[in-house]
C-alpha cells in the first residue's frame, strides 16, 4: 500500500471528500517524508512544519463544514522566489537571505483562498539563473533518481520535491525552461503557461518579459487542478491578460484522435543523445497509435533563440536587480567608503557568481554604443522567432520536441563552462521568447535509469490542449508512475 | 578579444559591482566567449523587423482613483539593514 505522500493531489482530494483521510494526516505524512529524505536531497530552503499543520487543521475544519474547494487540504511547496507574507523568501541568494515579504504574491493569496497547505519554499538557482539548481546560496539540490546528478533548474527544488514525495505538488517559475527542464530531469510533469496567464505580482523578478509561474506535479490531472487555481487576470500585474480560462480538468478525457502534431526539424536535427532520440521516437509512436498525425515543420530562426535569449534575459535582469542596493532590504556590506562603494560592495558580496555574470552581460548589452548591436538585434530576432511559431501553428495543433538535449548531468560538470550550461535550455528557451505555453512530461528513461522528458508546445492560451495531449499520453504510458528509490 | 579588462571594469561600475582582480579576469574571458557565441545573430537580416519587448500587447489599465490602505512605515522598514526613525539609514551622500 502506498503512503499518503505518494498519492497525487487528485486522488488525495477524492480521499478527503470521502473522509478516508484528513489534511492533517496527509500533511504529517509529507512532513515525515521530508524528515526522512531532505538531508540527502535538499529540496527546500525553508520548511514551516508547524504552520503547515495549522493550515491543515484549518483545511480540515473547512472540509468538515462543507466549505472545501477542489484542492483544500493538499500540501504544496512554492519556489523560494514567491513572496509569502511574513515567511522568509530568499530567491536562494545571500542578498535576500533574511527577507520577510510584507505582502503575499498573488499566487500565494490564491493558494490560501483555496485552503492549500503551504509546506515551505523550495530551493532554486539564485534568482532563477541557472539550469541545475547549483547556483543556490544554500547549496545544490540533488536529483532523487541519482544524488550525484543535478535535478535541472532553476526550479530544481520544486521538481525534486514532487519526485521524492517531499510535496504533493509545487509551483515553479520558468524564464527559459526553469519549470520544464527540472520536471523532465526529475521524471515529473511541469507546465509553463502562456505569458500573461498567471499573475507575476509578488514573484521576485528575473527577466520580466519572460518570467511565468506554473505548476509541477505527478500527472496531467494535477497540473490541470493547479492551473484552475492560478490562471486568471490580476489588476496588480499589468502584463496579466484579462480573459476567461476554461476548467482545465474538462480536457483530461478528450480524445486526441485527428489532432496534428508538428515536428520542427530544427529541434530534431540537433539531437545527438541516443536515449533522448529513442524516447522521442517512442513518443511519436504512442501518439500515432492514438490517431494523431504528424507534420514536418521548420522554425527557421530557432537556432538564434539561445543567443538572443542570453542578451534579453540578462539585460532585463541587470535592470531588475538594480533594486538590491543594501538600503531597503537584504544584505548590506559591513565595510564601505561612501554610498556608491556601499552599493558596489553589498552587491559584490551579496550576489553569487552566475548572477554577477548575468548582470555584467546585461549591463554591457544595454550600455551606450552596444545597445543596437545586442539588445535591439535580439529583440528583433525575438519577433522573427514568434512569427515562425505563429506560422507553424497554422499547420498543426501542437508541437512535440525534446525538453533537453541530454539526460541529467553530474553535479559540477558544467559549472565552469557557462555556454555549455546555457545550451541545456536550447529546446525550452524558444517557447519563452514567443510567450507560448509549454509542458514537459515523463517520456522514458536513459540506459542509466535517469528520467527523460518530452515537451509539448501549443499556441497562446491553448494550455487545455497541452493538458489533453499529456493526459492521453499518460493513459498509454507508465513513466509518470515510476518513483525513485531513496 | 571582444571585451577588454578596462571594459569589464567600466561595466562593473555601471552595474555597481565591486569585482576582485580575479573576478575581472574570469569575467573578461567568459564574457568574451559568450559575446563571440552571440556573433551568429549578425547573420540574420533584421532591417525591416520590428523589435519585440514582450509577448503581450501592453495597454494602460485604468481604475477608479480610490484611496486604499498601503504598506505601513513599520512594515516598509522591517527588512531594512539600517533604520533611523521612520527612514532608511544610508551613508552621507551630500557633503
Amino acid at each position: 500500500m502506498l503512503a499518503l505522500y505518494e498519492y497525487t493531489a487528485g486522488r488525495l482530494a477524492e480521499m478527503l471528500r470521502t473522509k478516508e483521510t484528513s489534511s492533517v494526516e496527509i500533511t504529517r505524512s509529507v512532513l515525515e517524508r521530508i524528515d526522512a529524505v531532505e538531508e540527502k536531497l535538499r529540496c527546500y530552503v525553508t520548511v514551516s512544519p508547524e504552520e503547515a499543520v495549522k493550515m491543515a487543521e484549518e483545511a480540515d475544519r473547512r472540509l468538515a463544514a462543507g466549505d472545501g474547494k477542489p484542492l483544500t487540504g493538499i500540501p504544496i511547496a512554492i519556489k523560494d522566489n514567491m513572496c509569502w507574507k511574513g515567511h522568509r523568501t530568499t530567491c536562494a541568494s545571500k542578498i535576500l537571505h533574511n527577507f520577510h515579504p510584507p505582502y503575499d504574491s498573488t499566487v500565494v493569496r490564491l493558494l490560501k483562498e483555496e485552503g492549500i497547505v503551504i509546506l515551505g519554499s523550495a530551493n532554486m538557482d539564485e534568482f532563477a539563473m541557472g539550469s541545475s539548481t547549483e547556483t543556490s546560496h544554500w547549496g545544490p539540490t540533488r536529483n532523487p533518481w541519482n544524488v550525484e546528478m543535478i535535478p535541472g533548474g532553476s526550479s530544481g527544488g520544486s521538481a525534486a520535491a514532487v519526485a521524492a514525495g517531499e510535496a504533493v505538488v509545487t509551483l515553479g517559475s520558468d524564464t527559459g525552461g526553469s519549470i520544464r527542464l527540472p520536471a523532465a530531469f526529475c521524471g515529473v510533469s511541469g507546465m509553463k503557461p502562456t505569458y500573461g496567464a498567471v499573475s507575476r505580482y509578488g514573484l521576485v523578478a528575473y527577466a520580466s518579459s519572460l518570467d511565468q509561474i506554473g505548476p509541477i506535479a505527478r500527472d496531467a490531472r494535477d497540473i490541470a487542478l493547479l492551473l484552475n487555481i492560478i490562471c486568471g487576470h490580476d489588476p496588480k500585474d499589468s502584463t496579466s491578460v484579462p480573459r476567461d480560462y476554461p476548467n482545465f480538468s474538462n480536457s483530461l478525457d478528450k480524445p486526441v484522435k485527428g489532432m496534428k502534431i508538428g515536428l520542427p526539424r530544427e529541434f530534431f536535427d540537433k539531437l545527438e543523445d541516443p536515449d533522448v532520440n529513442r524516447v522521442m521516437k517512442d513518443a511519436r509512436q504512442i501518439y500515432r497509435s492514438l490517431g494523431v498525425s504528424f507534420v514536418d515543420l521548420s522554425l527557421p530562426h530557432l537556432d538564434y533563440a539561445l543567443a538572443a535569449y542570453y542578451i534579453i534575459a540578462p539585460s532585463e535582469a541587470s535592470s531588475n536587480l538594480a533594486r538590491y542596493d543594501g538600503v531597503k532590504y537584504g544584505f548590506r556590506a559591513e565595510n564601505f567608503d561612501g554610498m556608491i562603494d556601499m552599493y558596489c560592495r553589498s552587491r559584490a558580496e551579496g550576489f553569487g557568481a552566475e548572477v554577477k555574470r548575468r548582470i555584467m552581460l546585461g549591463t554591457y548589452a544595454l550600455s551606450s554604443g552596444y545597445y543596437d548591436a545586442y539588445y535591439l538585434k535580439a529583440a528583433k530576432i525575438r519577433t522573427l522567432i514568434t512569427n515562425d511559431f505563429r506560422k507553424a501553428f497554422e499547420e498543426c495543433d501542437a508541437i512535440l520536441c525534446p525538453t533537453a538535449p541530454s539526460p541529467p548531468f553530474r553535479i559540477g560538470e558544467k559549472m565552469d563552462d557557462p555556454i555549455q550550461m546555457y545550451l541545456t535550455d536550447v529546446f525550452t528557451i524558444p517557447v519563452n521568447m514567443a510567450g507560448l505555453p509549454g509542458m514537459a512530461i515523463p517520456g522514458g528513461f536513459s540506459s542509466d535509469g535517469l528520467p527523460i522528458g518530452i515537451q509539448l508546445v501549443a499556441s497562446h492560451f491553448e494550455e487545455a490542449r497541452l493538458v489533453q495531449l499529456s493526459s492521453a499520453f499518460q493513459k498509454e504510458t507508465d513513466h509518470h508512475l515510476k518513483r525513485p528509490s531513496l | 578579444m571582444k571585451i577588454t579588462t578596462e571594459q569589464v571594469e567600466y561595466v562593473a561600475l555601471l552595474g555597481r559591482l565591486a569585482l576582485t582582480s580575479e573576478e575581472k579576469k574570469k569575467y573578461s574571458a567568459q564574457l568574451d566567449d559568450i559575446l563571440k557565441y552571440m556573433d551568429m545573430l549578425a547573420e540574420v537580416p533584421t532591417d525591416d523587423v520590428e523589435p519585440m519587448a514582450g509577448p503581450v500587447k501592453l495597454f494602460t489599465p485604468l481604475r477608479e482613483d480610490k484611496v486604499e490602505p498601503s504598506l505601513s512605515v513599520e512594515d516598509a522598514l522591517r527588512n531594512a539593514p539600517a533604520v533611523a526613525g521612520s527612514s532608511f539609514r544610508v551613508p552621507k551622500v551630500i557633503e
